[in-house]
């Protein structure tokens, strides 16, 4: 027996050891003891403070862009290939959901011409499918799979790209994942921890970045129906009209005439960063990629005189003249302040985003009720704690000291456990501490009530402790069992905060089981062997 | 020490004050929530803008309420929360993600405009961050001649933002209250009386939840519990019989439904955290039935002649002393949650006050009851009780009785 016991303190040590390894790691100094403990046991965003945003891709943006692209070639093509029709048009899906009914619809292909149109389309654009809708007119859908395919595509690089962009604002440790299937949910959740300027983050987030350097067919014009009366109300070919930045100090609106196949893009960018222009106003200036540089040399040289619009995110922010040629440089003027003039490079560096995203959740907990949570929390802790120990040691005096030591070792390990998981402590999960708790203590009373019993009736004092475990131990197992049982769905079914509560409530109770049963049973026996005639328990 | 020896109270003969009592409780709560057309949802599930701020002094609420209303279209909510810190709770109706971020926006411009006094350009030091304050104070310390270097600045920005946050709960009255800081010269508390003005109010946090998430919070958690509650069910029917796992559940769903109702009557929201401390007091419940139906069945096993009630009666007092004590206890943690742990665990620790004395009490009242109920039709159903009750399957080991 006392072989017995010995090897279970070892196991006891042995794990007592890692769970405080996993808590505080091996400090070296005070500091580096708070700096362990702060980074081993992670608190959540609602305790201590920071942004926690949903983002729901538009993944119908990038959907409508790659049927746009499509189009554009496929004048081409039918245009190489000598192929008339009367016009090619898109619908117009707004929403997520509409995003798989995007069509492409082909008017008027001449009735000779089908089988050339039909060889073309079914030669060079695998990823759609042709549907004759008439004798003349076509309809275009994307393959599901191509679909499917693009979509995740969509979702992966929104999330590198604020990935990127965040990064670079150095805010620390941020994460972004995607929430629930890759193939049916759009939605990212990007937690910022500790962000005390929420405005700005999301602002830099949600800036699309789209530049493209455009030439200037015409303009500017005070109003969109002034451009068109110009030119007798239809656009020239392959040109379009984008409205002008307003800048402080103008009133009225500009609308500009733009070719609509640009000379350079965000694409061609290599380098972006705040500067100072010749008034001392602030702006961002771009350098371009060899590629876009060469191709800028050309354009430019070739159009001195004329002017050339630099149009962000749909909107021209200036076009000035091109005084001579340029080969990798230009600027962005507009910027309100040096801090607009730097998210604007910082966007811009980290590249465009695929589509649109639409905030659907916002939660921003300031640092200062972080740190009141936390220190009300601390607070209602220990005294709970306090009152739970002081009435266990009153009630149970010796076997007590047990039940405390069991209940210590538990939070222990359920810290630590949290700590080797990577897990969060949140709210939810201080509620699964709770009843871990709550079990715990539990347990110990049903093993203390039920020893109490058997003395009472009776038992001598060995007999009795063994008796008391043995049947207490079904009962602690049933408890258990169905508590994990509904842990488990909770997982699987349920979102953030109640998965939060599940985890820890699991690691608790299993900790639980350890503790009130093996634990609380080895200090018992080795309490009973160290004594020569046992005839009294302090319980 | 020892409270209750050998007990021997009759709960099954008194069941019915408590059944009675149980179901006036139920009703109540369910006409409160007929009356108010279902629970009070918080903006986790039902969507909208809440935004909380603390104030110097009292918030000009209807003011306030009017500036908003002007701008943002439903009903507005502005309350004083009272309080040491003199809360102000903004709240919305649900609205679309789009109409979301704007009127976050002009929440915040009308918080500014009714309550920060005009600062003359000057930034507002109780709600700057600290990249803003640290841009802000950058070149007029340089033209003071306290030019300090990049790090420097944001050491001391982030010591004054940690003070105003951690020290003063994220509202200052003057500036002066920096004067004792680490690295804040005269030459600093100049520049920062120059260039910042306090104003009255600092918001602490933000929420605004889009209608498609809410609407996916509230059927998610709905779903998970129903699951939840079901796999309990199961379990408890394969190791007991199926008639203590229906009880057992219907005695924690009459715990769920008893505490939102109370959460109706006391017109308090159910938020995410709510939901939380409602699994916590089913599984709390759960525990509690599970005890005595396990020492029910260990009793059948032993007591094969005493009829039912008076073994379940009997059962309940052996276990009297336990649930006495661990609901004691448990009710300690809560209770000390409730009166310490602050505004943002209010809601949670209210809801788990209320579960764990319902809880307790539904162990008792409630299932056991339906057992006895049931072995009743049962019994009457096969002809006057010539059968025992039936030995429920149980692994039980043996080794323990001598």
């Amino acid at each position: 027996m006392t072989k017995g016991v010995r090897t279970r303190v070892i196991v006891i040590a042995g794990v007592l050891l890692l769970a405080l390894y996993g808590i505080v790691g091996l400090p070296k100094s005070t500091s580096d003891l708070a700096a362990n403990l702060e980074r081993n046991i992670r608190l959540g965003l609602d305790l201590r403070g920071g942004t926690f945003l949903v983002l729901e891709v538009q993944v119908q943006d990038a959907v409508k862009a790659e049927a746009d692209r499509t189009i554009e070639t496929l004048k081409e093509d039918l245009r190489k290939s000598s192929v008339d029709y009367t016009g090619i048009e898109r619908n117009d899906p707004t929403t997520i959901a509409q995003a798989d009914q995007i069509e492409i619809g082909i008017k008027g292909v001449p009735a000779g011409r089908t089988g050339d149109f039909r060889s073309i389309v079914s030669e060079r654009y695998t990823t759609w499918i042709l549907t004759p809708v008439s004798s003349t007119d076509f309809r275009l859908t994307m393959k599901p799979t191509e679909m499917i395919a693009l979509k995740k595509d969509t979702i992966e690089r929104t999330r590198q790209t604020i990935e990127n962009r965040i990064n670079s604002l150095g805010v620390g440790e941020t994460t972004i994942q995607q929430r629930g299937r890759a193939e049916a949910d759009y939605e990212l959740v990007v937690e910022l921890p500790g962000v005390d300027d929420p405005a700005r983050v999301k602002q830099i987030m949600q800036t699309a970045a789209m530049l493209e350097l455009k030439a200037v067919q015409d303009g500017p014009f005070g109003s969109r129906e002034q451009a068109l009366a110009k030119h007798g109300g239809v656009l020239p070919l392959n040109t379009q009209l984008m409205r002008g930045a307003v800048r402080a100090g103008e009133n009225g609106e500009s609308w500009y005439l733009l070719s609509r196949n640009a000379v350079v893009t965000g694409r061609d960018l290599r380098n972006a960063r705040p500067g100072r222009g010749e008034m001392g106003q602030w702006e961002t200036e771009f350098s371009l990629n060899k590629d876009g540089a060469r191709r800028f040399g050309n354009y430019t040289g070739a159009n001195i005189g004329n002017r050339l619009a630099i149009v962000l995110d749909g909107v021209v922010r200036s076009a000035p003249v091109i005084q001579n040629r340029i080969e990798d440089s230009g600027r962005i003027m507009g910027a309100r302040d040096q801090q607009d003039a730097s998210d604007l490079a910082l966007v811009l560096r980290a590249g465009s985003l695929p589509a649109g995203i639409i905030y659907g959740e916002e939660r921003t907990v300031g640092p200062s009720l972080g740190a009141d949570s936390i220190r009300e929390g601390i607070t209602a802790g220990i005294v709970g704690l306090a009152a739970v120990i002081l009435a266990m040691l009153v009630y149970y005096k010796g076997a007590g000291v047990n039940a405390v030591l069991a209940l210590v070792l538990n939070a222990i390990i359920l810290l630590a456990a949290l700590g080797y998981f990577g897990a969060v402590l949140t709210l939810p999960g201080i509620a699964g501490v709770i009843l871990t708790i709550g079990m715990a203590v539990d347990s110990n009373v049903l093993i203390f009530e039920r020893i109490r019993e058997e003395l009472r009736s009776g038992k001598g004092v060995i007999a009795a402790v063994d008796t008391g475990f043995s049947k207490a131990f079904l009962t602690i197992i049933d408890t258990h069992v169905t508590t994990v049982v509904s842990c488990a769905f909770l997982f699987m079914f349920g979102t953030g905060p109640v998965k939060g509560f599940a985890v820890t409530l699991v690691i608790g109770l299993i900790a639980n089981i350890f503790t009130a049963v093996f634990v609380s049973r080895t200090l018992f026996d080795w309490h009973l062997n160290s004594q020569r005639q046992v005839t009294q328990l302090s319980i | 020490m020892e409270i209750f020896k050998n007990t021997n109270f009759d709960f099954l003969g008194k069941k019915w004050p408590f059944i009675i009592a149980s179901l006036l409780l139920t009703t109540a709560g369910l006409v409160s929530l007929a009356l108010r057309g279902g629970p009070r949802y918080g903006i986790d599930f039902r969507g909208g803008i809440i935004v909380d701020v603390t104030c110097q002094g009292t918030p000009p609420v209807n003011l306030i309420r009017g500036a908003l209303s002007k701008r943002i279209s439903g009903q507005i909510e502005v309350q004083n929360t009272g309080g040491a810190r003199n809360g102000l709770l903004i709240g919305t109706e649900s609205m679309g993600e789009k109409e979301l971020a704007s009127a976050r926006q002009i929440i915040t411009e009308t918080l500014e405009s009714t309550m920060g006094q005009p600062g003359g350009g000057k930034l507002d030091f109780n709600n700057a961050s600290a990249q803003a304050l640290a841009d802000r104070l950058r070149d007029p310390l340089a033209r003071s001649g306290a030019a300090l270097s990049e790090p420097q600045l944001q050491e001391l920005t982030g010591r004054l933002l940690q003070f105003r946050d951690r020290n003063r709960s994220g509202l200052l009255s003057s500036v002066d209250e920096l004067a004792s800081l680490q690295g804040v010269t005269p030459a600093v508390l100049n520049t920062l009386k120059q260039e910042c003005y306090l104003a009255p109010f600092h918001v602490q946090s933000v929420q605004a939840v889009g209608p498609k998430v809410g609407g996916e919070l509230r059927s998610q958690a709905v779903l998970a519990t129903l699951y939840a509650l079901g796999g309990m069910l199961v379990y408890i029917a394969f190791r007991f019989e199926w008639i203590y796992g229906l009880a057992a559940v219907i005695a924690v769903f009459h715990d769920t439904i008893i505490t939102i109702g109370l959460f109706s009557i006391f017109n308090k929201e159910i938020t995410l955290t709510v939901i939380a401390a409602l699994l916590t007091l089913v599984g709390y419940s759960m525990n509690d039935t599970i005890v005595v139906f396990d020492r029910i069945r260990e009793n059948l096993k032993i007591m094969r002649r005493e009829k039912l009630e008076s073994l379940i009666n009997k059962s309940i007092n052996q276990t009297l002393s336990r649930t006495i004590l661990t609901s004691g206890l448990t009710f300690l943690t809560v209770i000390s949650l409730f009166v310490f742990g602050g505004q943002v665990l209010h809601g949670f620790s209210f809801a788990l006050v209320v579960g764990i004395i319902i809880g307790t009490y539904s162990s008792v009242f409630i299932a056991s009851p339906i057992v006895v109920f049931w072995q009743d039709i049962a019994e009457r159903r096969k002809g006057r009780g010539m059968t025992p009750p039936a030995a429920p399957p149980a692994v039980a080991a043996q080794k323990a009785v001598k």
